[in-house]
């Protein structure tokens, strides 16, 4: 039984690293990838009732642009490679959810880039990496 | 890009004439040409009969005996679907398939910023001026009964929306009394289509007023009151003040700078909690006080020594205060509420529970507390200078509040603001279709409203606000009576799943 990897992106260079490191392993071990995109959402935000009333139509616009942007063009390169992929987004806390998904998905190993898009929020409030690294019910392997 | 710079070329070609006009006292020119017409309107809404020698408008009472009839209707809703109200805001039952819809404590919030505002802090001076301390406790009851309008508008906000093909969500009580109504009989449809434009004829009043100038105007007062009353240099200047803020308003709403928007609804909640928590200090800090001050409420409630009108003189200030702070039963809450991501509509009706009694049992409590503690209620007060008493209350306590409240009131006023230009907004789109035209024409006509309330005199501002608010609750409400059965059967059907288990718990801890 092939084991299962969740590799988490963000469309930063350190992202596109994690996802060579699963690959490299996959190609190897012969193991499912996810590639996982998560876009940053809390349950208690404040809005306004015009961005409420458009909220469901600019979600499905992010879930489309996150797969057009982001995730779709590494999962059809891998594809093409012959590995076993699928891609996935979701939106949510993004540690928390790359945890759900994993437990979800029974992977094995949640493999993610140590520094996302912004520098500076993760020196404020401390990278997915790190929390994850923390909270995650299976083994994390942060790539720098 | 173009809407944009359309929308400041208008701004800066207002601003350009107003400023030519600048020395000819044209706040003063302003009110004048506006004051028959707002008291005219003001006096038809307004209509009222005497009890016990006090004039109560009629429009009250509707309110208040909606609130009553539907309490009982729906066996006290108020006090059953509290504990599951607050499970649910917390999101306890969130559906993890539905993440990054808009949940039910986005909802709350937004309708929240919507009400919580002036009404809360300057018109409960008023009330409890004009009424004595008893009129808290008319005001605390009224919060109570009103939570059982919104729960009963908003389920049907959220049951009749309209869900756009392009993914936009639009609720609200056009939409329930046109279809709501229809589903009853074609005499019932008529009905409806009639109640349905006639709310919101009142609706695009409602966000001129109560929405706008009130806002606009009470800001202003504070504003002008910090920076030292009649000798301050903003004095008679309300026009330059209404356009600044007018820009500000459409920058958002014509440019759709989002920015603004955002900004103001993160620190919006953060004031409220500041003021909330002052106002809490101040009692406890008084701790001794208050049992006195309660025993004045209960007193005064019942005994009215000295106020004009006696009891119902009294009931009638808390009623009112109630009614035009928490806007239970006008309608306006459903158009917030309806754009939830939920597939049982009465859900939305127990998370509306909670707007009026944060909004009324606790915001307008923690102020009249303030007050009655203080000592501050002052039954000559000028029903325009509600916000500077308020803030003298706390500033006996914390000299530099007033700053604080100052800016607490302008953002405040502020987002209410942009939540009525919202309601006004789709109301103004259902009576003339959606299109650039319609859309453009309503928010110039918003802005321009902004200048002309920060220029005119409290009195006839306030007397409008009200009754262009109150207004709209006589469709509404009238619509809601014929649908109660219907939100009897959501509530009825879902509460026998919550019981039975049958809702799946996503929250576990």
């Amino acid at each position: 039984m092939s084991s299962v990897l969740m590799v988490g992106v963000d469309g930063s260079e350190c992202g596109d690293r994690a996802v060579e490191y699963a690959a490299a392993r996959a190609r190897k071990s012969d193991a499912k990838l996810y590639i996982a995109y998560v876009i940053e959402w809390s349950q208690f935000t404040f809005s306004t009732a015009l961005e409420n009333a458009e909220r469901h139509k600019r979600r499905e616009e992010e879930i489309q642009r996150a797969h057009s942007e982001i995730v779709d063009p590494i999962v059809d390169r891998l594809k093409s490679e012959g590995l076993d992929v699928e891609g996935l987004v979701r939106h949510g806390h993004v540690a928390d959810t790359l945890n759900e998904l994993a437990k979800s998905k029974g992977a094995v190993n949640i493999i993610l880039g140590r520094q996302g898009t912004s520098k500076l929020k993760s020196h404020v409030f401390g990278s997915v990496g790190s929390r994850l690294v923390q909270s995650a019910e299976c083994a994390v392997t942060v790539v720098p | 890009m173009s809407k944009l710079r359309v929308g400041i070329t208008t701004l800066v070609s207002l601003f350009a004439s107003f400023s030519v006009l600048a020395d000819t006292g044209i706040d003063e020119k302003i009110n004048v040409a506006i004051k028959p017409f707002a008291d005219a309107v003001a006096g038809l809404v307004f209509s009222s009969f005497p009890v016990g020698g006090v004039q109560i408008p009629f429009v009250l009472v509707w309110l208040i005996v909606a609130a009553t009839i539907f309490t009982f209707y729906f066996k006290f809703i108020n006090l059953r679907a509290f504990k599951h109200g607050f499970e649910l805001v917390r999101g306890d039952y969130h559906d993890p398939e539905a993440a990054g819809e808009v949940t039910h404590f986005q909802a709350l919030a937004t309708a929240l910023s919507g009400t919580v505002g002036l009404g809360n802090i300057a018109g409960v001076a008023v009330a409890v001026s004009l009424g004595g301390p008893g009129a808290t406790f008319w005001m605390i009851l009224a919060g109570f009964l009103g939570m059982s309008s919104k729960f009963t508008e908003c389920t049907l906000g959220v049951k009749y929306r309209n869900e756009l093909p392009d993914g936009t969500v639009s609720g609200g009580p056009m939409y329930y009394l046109t279809k709501g109504l229809a589903e009853k009989g074609t005499g019932f449809a008529k009905l409806g289509k009639v109640l349905a434009v006639m709310f919101a004829i009142f609706c695009v009043g409602g966000s001129f007023g109560g929405g706008n100038m009130f806002q606009a105007n009470q800001s202003f007062s504070q504003l002008v009151n910090v920076t030292g009353g009649d000798a301050s240099w903003l004095a008679d200047k309300g026009w330059l003040f209404g356009l600044v803020v007018a820009c500000l308003v459409g920058l958002v709403i014509v440019g759709g700078i989002k920015g603004i928007a955002r900004v103001t609804s993160k620190i919006v909640p953060f004031m409220a909690v500041i003021y909330v928590t002052a106002g809490l200090a101040i009692i406890f800090m008084n701790y001794p006080m208050i049992p006195a001050a309660f025993g004045a409420i209960v007193d005064g409630a019942f005994t009215a020594e000295g106020i004009s009108g006696g009891v119902i003189g009294v009931l009638f200030q808390g009623f009112k205060r109630a009614a035009f702070s928490n806007e239970a039963g006008v309608g306006s809450a459903a158009i917030a509420h309806s754009a939830v991501q939920t597939n049982r509509p009465v859900t939305e009706g127990f998370v509306a529970l909670y707007e009026p009694f944060v909004d009324t049992i606790v915001v307008c409590t923690i102020t009249a507390l303030v007050i009655i503690i203080t000592g501050t209620w002052d039954p000559s007060v000028d029903p325009g200078a509600g916000v500077q008493l308020t803030s003298s209350a706390f500033e006996k306590a914390f000299s530099w509040f007033p700053y604080v409240l100052t800016v607490a009131v302008i953002l405040f006023a502020f987002s209410t603001m942009i939540s009525w230009s919202y309601y006004g907004l789709k109301s103004w789109t259902f009576l003339f279709g959606e299109n650039k035209f319609t859309d453009a024409t309503y928010k110039l006509l918003f802005l321009f409203f902004v200048v002309i309330g920060s220029s005119m005199q409290l009195g006839s501002v306030i007397d409008f606000s009200d009754a262009m608010i109150f207004a709209m609750a006589f469709p509404n409400l009238l619509g809601c009576y014929f649908l109660l059965p219907v939100v009897k059967k959501e509530l009825d059907e879902y509460w026998a799943d919550y019981k039975s288990g049958k809702l799946v718990k996503t929250r576990l801890s």
